[in-house]
């Protein structure tokens, strides 16, 4: 800091406005690659988030592998039958961890910096959020995806890919808008991770991820045929297993049968619904 | 350039705010000066946005704070106290994501950080990661972010808070400059040095208000009186500290006379002019006292601050210094 300021005031290279549209991309993107940069820099992450569901399938995939034929519906082998659930419960739990990066700008006053800043919206903080675990689910998903055909446990082909695609979207989505709302609701990040760990697993067990339906009794087969989960794992079970009808019943629910669109509206709804649940909670946080 | 009037804020139970009402003159440098916890902070984060006041009006620039937060936003640059920073990013990489908030474009924002890193010297370390920084380093690279996008006003709440003396005076000479080139500059502090050196106007705050306010000279002038020190002894007993403040009590000119326990029983005088010291020396002649020390001074900011409150500075730090919330701190910060 020897010559101070010589330029510091120096006639601004005019700004010129580039219109709001453009703002709010170039903010959008900002934010984003900070995450991603972050997440080159730290790839732990990234590491055990795709080393973690190939040990489920390996390990749990092998765990039935001698049951008998035909116990499970459709005669699926159990390693095809898993490979949704883990899809899904991936998708699911780097979602339910989205609001982590959040939580921690909230405490370390990081958020602060963002705020004082004229962001044409506050919604691009979130944006940036949901483009970053979206791209990482997906990630994950291909990486199951792949690992599962390489196991024998087939792959959905490309009518499938599209629908697995959108389902893991809604999914990721859904349970986005959920952490992004916690992470604003919440104290600090411990509540924030005891949340995240009270929700994580009995979500996964109590979902048709890793046993169909009708191998469980009436009440858990009532709280999986509620769960959201369960209407992202069976239209992707579906397209493994073999030709595509979403118009077919899926799901063989105490409460009826649902379709292959009916799971994926359920799911549509879900998300809708958590968003708007959430909006006025962050409409006042970042107002 | 900023007009505050009759801010109020509560967390809670403690109300931080009551009633404080500022006016900051364009292209002023201005100092806000008290003790932690007077509420320099809590009125700084109003003014850049972050806060929303209880009840009260914020005018930045002709701009109402309250009802147009963006365009404040965009016309000023805050520098907060506790340095939020990217350990995972470099330096540059944090000026850029900055530069983006701002909505620079790209070729302007890499030419205006290569400009502030050349000016603040930060070339050799600019790409390294922010988790290997010093505090200097870090206070360097808030007042780049503050300054990215050539704000009129700066805002820095407590600028030179533990650097080293280096660290601090280049801080202040760039300071200087800026203001000497037309940006107004609002900065907080709890050290009297630091406004009395720098500041064009000032405030002080005390519980939630202004309670004084001029530039500096101004508010020295209104006390009125010299203040002089004064010792017989090294180390004087009470009873001889007692002895003198009666015998100069009654020497003409003399305002008060106060003991300070503090400073091993030196005595602390208001006199009306210099002219009175020859009389003090002749009065203690008179008794055969010697004289160790003898400090004459003009009155400084902590007089004004010890006439408005009836405490010095010091005291009021150290009264908060034991009571502060932490937790309730960092709920402050948090939103």
């Amino acid at each position: 800091m020897i010559s101070p300021v010589a330029t510091v005031t120096s006639p601004a290279a005019e700004q010129q406005d580039q219109g709001p549209f453009a703002d709010l991309v170039q903010e959008i993107l900002a934010l984003t690659r900070r995450l991603f940069l972050q997440l080159l820099r730290r790839p732990s992450t990234l590491i055990a988030g795709i080393l973690q569901p190939l040990i489920w399938l390996v390990l749990f995939g092998a765990l039935f592998s001698n049951a008998p034929d035909g116990l499970l519906p459709g005669g699926m082998s159990y390693g095809r039958f898993l490979g949704a659930g883990v899809i899904v419960f991936t998708a699911f739990s780097g979602a339910l961890n989205a609001g982590l990066p959040v939580m921690f700008d909230r405490e370390f006053g990081f958020l602060n910096r963002l705020l004082v800043a004229p962001l044409r919206s506050r919604n691009s903080i979130v944006f940036a959020s949901v483009i970053y675990i979206t791209s990482l689910s997906l990630l994950q998903s291909l990486a199951i995806m792949g690992t599962a055909a390489l196991l024998g446990y087939g792959w959905p082909g490309a009518a499938g890919l599209v629908l697995v695609s959108f389902t893991l979207l809604l999914l990721v989505f859904a349970f986005t808008a959920l952490s992004l709302g916690l992470a604003f609701a919440l104290p600090g990040h411990i509540e924030l991770i005891a949340v995240i760990f009270v929700a994580n697993l009995p979500l996964l067990f109590a979902s048709t991820a890793l046993a169909p339906l009708s191998f469980m009794p009436d009440w858990l087969g009532w709280l999986a045929a509620l769960n959201p989960l369960t209407f992202a794992i069976e239209p992707i079970r579906a397209a493994y297993g073999g030709p595509l009808d979403l118009g077919a019943v899926l799901l063989d629910a105490p409460y009826g049968g649902v379709s292959g669109y009916g799971c994926l509206t359920i799911l549509l709804l879900v998300t809708i619904g958590l968003f708007l649940i959430i909006r006025p909670l962050l409409n006042r946080k970042l107002a | 350039m900023i007009e505050l009037k009759q801010l109020e804020k509560s967390y809670g139970m403690v109300q931080a705010l009551k009633g404080l009402s500022l006016s900051v003159p364009q292209g002023c440098l201005y100092g806000l000066l008290g003790p932690n916890g007077a509420g320099k902070t809590t009125t700084l984060r109003i003014l850049c946005t972050l806060l929303a006041p209880d009840s009260g009006t914020v005018t930045v620039a002709g701009l109402d704070a309250l009802s147009d937060p963006r365009a404040v936003r965009l016309e000023l640059g805050y520098v907060a106290q506790e340095v939020a920073i990217d350990k995972i990013l470099t330096g540059r990489e944090l000026l850029q994501l900055q530069g983006d908030l701002y909505h620079l474009r790209s070729s302007d924002r890499n030419a205006r950080i290569d400009e502030l890193i050349d000016c603040l010297g930060m070339e050799s370390w600019i790409d390294r990661r922010c988790g290997t920084y010093s505090g200097g380093m870090r206070r360097r690279i808030d007042l780049a972010s503050g300054l990215l996008h050539q704000p009129q006003l700066l805002v820095l709440d407590e600028p030179t808070v533990g650097l080293d003396i280096e660290s601090r005076s280049a801080i202040w000479q760039l300071l200087r400059e800026l203001c000497a080139k037309g940006t107004t500059v609002l900065l907080s502090s709890h050290y009297l040095e630091e406004v009395e050196a720098l500041a064009d106007r000032m405030a002080i705050i005390d519980d939630g208000r202004v309670i004084a306010e001029g530039t500096p000279d101004q508010l020295k002038q209104q006390l009125g009186g010299d203040r002089v020190t004064l010792r017989v002894r090294e180390f004087s007993d009470a009873s001889e500290a007692e002895q003198v403040r009666q015998l100069l009590e009654g020497v003409d000119g003399v305002c008060q006379v106060v003991v300070n326990r503090a400073q091993g029983f030196s005595l602390n005088l208001v006199v009306e002019s210099e002219q009175v010291l020859p009389r003090l020396r002749e009065q203690l002649d008179g008794v055969q006292l010697p004289v160790f020390a003898l400090a004459h001074s003009r009155p400084s900011l902590d007089d004004v601050y010890l006439q408005a409150t009836g405490r010095t500075l010091m005291d009021a730090e150290l009264a908060v210094a034991g009571q502060r919330d932490a937790k309730l701190e960092r709920k402050k910060a948090m939103r």
